[in-house]
């Protein structure tokens, strides 16, 4: 028998408890389809966030710490100083790194922490029930911003690739989406380059994700994509913002 | 082997070094700062890694991530710093992780003062950070006391895969002593199968958890958990007694207090009061057994703290009504004198 | 025996250096010692103190309350330390630096411009050392040869160069 479609090495069998058309699940296995192609399954070492992924570590076939909120960076520094040869990688959403970790996730780059960070930007809490996230858009309509983000209020949404890129720890830095097959396929041949960096031993590497959350944002998945595309990559540019590897410059 | 003369701080951290540890993740903060300063140096030189965190709260994580990798990990803060680290020591000890934590107090609460004193007990021995957890909490009177304390922390931390925390104040941290190192080369470490150090496609993935949504399940977990605590309550209790046999009144007093109070039992030996001392040297688990057989003989017990009262809770807990339990103590980096406590021994002869 | 020895003067003169040595002499000599400095920011360019026990007993509380013997190098704590020497016991105090003389007749009063004598001999910074070695022959707890050693093991291996001229300066108060 022919095979057509597996799933990754890299993921075990456990279902994914994510909500119809959540793209956590595509980032999941992207992430592992990387770790097989490269053949690192059994060096890898995830951390796994709070928020949405915080089950993460029963996804990813490979040994697995959870970090509290937004301390995944400062856990993977922790495993990485302990075993320099493994492959160390954090999985965070906007809240988790962009507002309780920004000072880890800011401090991990500043030092070129030899790790990747694969982070999702959807815009909002969504384990909480859909709360303003860090990097909610001006005008955005949240549990806590029912009125909208309003910059007098709440001011200005983080641009996270933007500001990490200005630190000269940080060596590769890439925003990418997971809203059509093309875009999804740069994610995973950016998450291959960020592992590929920190396996060369070049630093601080991480890829921003855009990603959509259909149940708080009260949209369809497809609505959600559209959303996406109308409303977070305008303000949110796709591309490569950092990268002493020797790739592509934005 | 020769003594040596060394700062409390300084001796802590050679100690921990030769307990294996490798990993040291820290932050600056008076009075314990000379422990990261003496890593900083050494750990370069001996192929061993001195991390100066963001934060507190980063370092204490960082020693998560370095300690559920399998390496003996370590961090060191005074009180303002502690507190940060709660959140971190809770997640340690909910994912089962050995490491060690120094806590050299300085007077709260808030910025406080930098000066001696022992107002962090609640905050060590009754849990400070969130949940049903236990800290192993050894409180050392002198330095040669702070360096074996710090050796056998590893070993305990390993042994039961739970945070040890060494508490000292400015003081010990400050003064030199003369000490001798036990000799510890060579020793082996135990394995630790349950690590993350990638699977090498020999073993099914570890995972380092505190999450458990399941009630029933995390009921489970923890009730395990507190079957080694009780297991610890009967073999780990350390204390050192002096007097107890026909003391009329009998201290309670850990720590450079405990020293203090020597010299004030030598005054009341003049005056011809008969006077014990206990001096609990693991706060948790608490020598309580021995303050009861000892209520129960006694006149009085005194509890003499730099605090405003706080393992004097734990003496009456373990005295049980058996005999009147008082209070003395000095806080805000006030240090108790002889006299004082003389006074108080005085007052209930 | 028990030596209470309490140091005090301003940060920079090598209050705690002074200690050091002490102890350290105290150790060689087979005394069990503690040494307890001032800490914090009172030692940047503020007063400096600190409390030295000798003894052949093991040492209780490493705090100096009422010393046996102070050696004090600044006015400021020669004003707060003078009345809480013990009856009987010494006080050594920097002439050149302190013009107010002690009124106490319970104790043993004993001048020496180590300042002045260390300027004079070149010693530039290394009062802390003469005054220390009239300590060390009013109260006769260590003898010349252990403070020596006690020196030599104070002084960091990148100064060994050092160690000459404190021995120096040391000599020179334990003669005056």
């Amino acid at each position: 028998m022919q095979v057509l479609f597996q799933r990754p090495k890299a993921l075990t069998d456990a279902p994914f408890h994510y909500c119809p058309g959540c793209t956590h699940g595509i980032i999941h296995r992207l992430i592992a389809e990387v770790i097989d192609e490269l053949g690192v399954q059994g060096d890898t070492i995830g951390v796994a966030p709070v928020g949405c992924a915080v089950f993460a570590y029963n996804y990813f076939n490979c040994d697995m710490q959870e970090a509290a909120h937004g301390r995944a960076p400062a856990v993977a520094t922790g495993i990485k100083r302990a075993h320099p040869e493994n492959i160390v990688f954090t999985y965070q959403g906007d809240g988790d790194l962009a507002a309780i970790g920004t000072a880890e996730t800011v401090h991990a780059a500043a030092r070129s922490e030899n790790i990747t960070v694969i982070f999702v930007n959807n815009a909002i809490y969504g384990m909480t029930g859909g709360q303003m996230a860090p990097t909610s858009l001006v005008g955005q309509v949240t549990q806590t911003s029912p009125y909208g983000r309003k910059v007098e209020m709440q001011g200005y949404p983080v641009k996270v690739a933007e500001m990490l890129s200005t630190l000269e720890g940080s060596a590769f830095i890439k925003r990418c989406s997971v809203d059509s097959i093309k875009n999804i396929n740069d994610t995973r041949a950016s998450i291959k380059k960020a592992f590929q960096c920190q396996i060369d031993k070049k630093g601080f590497s991480l890829i921003e994700v855009l990603s959509t959350c259909p149940t708080n944002w009260g949209l369809s998945p497809v609505e959600a994509l559209e959303w996406l595309r109308g409303n977070m990559m305008p303000h949110y540019p796709l591309g490569t913002y950092k990268d002493i590897t020797g790739g592509d410059k934005k | 082997m020769d003594k040596v003369l060394m700062k409390g701080n300084e001796a802590i951290a050679e100690a921990a070094i030769r307990a294996n540890c490798r990993h040291f993740f820290g932050y600056p903060i008076t009075p314990q700062t000379e422990i990261s300063a003496y890593m900083a140096k050494r750990m370069p030189k001996i192929g061993g890694t001195f991390l100066q965190a963001e934060s507190e709260i980063a370092a204490i994580n960082m020693v998560y991530g370095a300690a559920g990798a399998g390496v003996r990990a370590m961090t060191s803060s005074s009180s303002p710093g502690i507190s940060l680290k709660m959140e971190g020591l809770s997640y340690i000890a909910g994912a089962d992780l050995p490491c060690v934590v120094v806590n050299i107090v300085r007077a709260g609460p808030g910025l406080g003062g930098i000066q001696p004193a022992q107002s962090d007990y609640f905050q060590a021995v009754k849990g400070g950070g969130h949940g049903d957890y236990r800290v192993i909490v050894v409180a050392p009177a002198s330095i040669q006391e702070a360096v074996d304390s710090t050796i056998n922390a590893f070993d305990l931390a390993d042994k039961y895969r739970m945070p040890v925390m060494i508490i000292g104040d400015g003081m010990l941290g400050q003064m030199m002593e003369p000490i001798t190192f036990p000799e510890t080369a060579g020793k082996a470490l135990a394995e630790k199968e349950w690590a993350t150090t990638g699977t090498k496609m020999t073993r099914k993935p570890n995972i380092i958890n505190s999450l458990y949504i399941q009630p029933e399940e995390l009921e489970k977990i923890i009730m395990a958990r507190q079957k080694k605590y009780e297991d610890i309550e009967k073999s780990e209790v350390k204390y050192e007694a002096e007097g107890l046999d026909d003391a009329e009144i009998v201290i309670v007093a850990y720590g450079t207090t405990a020293r203090i109070v020597k010299a004030a039992m030598a005054l009341a030996q003049k005056s011809g009061i008969k006077t014990g001392l206990i001096r609990p040297i693991t706060l948790w688990p608490f020598p309580k057994d021995i303050i009861y057989k000892t209520a129960k003989k006694a006149k009085a017990i005194i509890s003499v703290e730099m605090s405003t009262g706080q393992m004097v809770e734990d003496v009456r807990l373990a005295a049980n009504g058996a005999c009147p339990v008082y209070f003395y103590g000095r806080t805000g980096g006030a240090v108790p004198q002889p006299k004082a406590i003389f006074e108080e021994i005085r007052r209930y002869a | 025996m028990t030596r209470e020895i309490l140091f005090a003067g301003f940060g920079g003169q090598g209050i705690l250096f002074c200690g050091k040595v002490a102890a350290y002499a105290g150790l060689v000599s087979g005394l069990e010692v503690s040494w307890l400095p001032s800490y914090g920011p009172e030692m940047r360019g503020g007063t400096a103190n600190c409390h030295v026990i000798l003894s052949d007993k093991p040492v209780g509380s490493p705090i100096v309350n009422n010393p046996t013997d102070l050696v004090v190098m600044n006015l400021p704590s020669f004003d707060k330390f003078e009345k809480t020497v013990a009856k009987g016991g010494n006080i050594i105090i920097d002439s050149s630096l302190i013009g107010k003389k002690s009124e106490r007749e319970d104790i043993n009063v004993h001048y020496i411009p180590a300042t002045q004598m260390a300027n004079d001999m070149g010693l530039g910074k290394l009062a802390n050392m003469i005054m220390l070695g009239k300590m060390i022959s009013v109260t006769k707890i260590i003898s010349f040869e252990q403070v020596k050693k006690g020196i030599e093991k104070s002084v960091p291996p990148s100064k060994k160069d050092l160690i000459e001229s404190n021995i120096r300066a040391f000599e020179a108060g334990y003669n005056y």
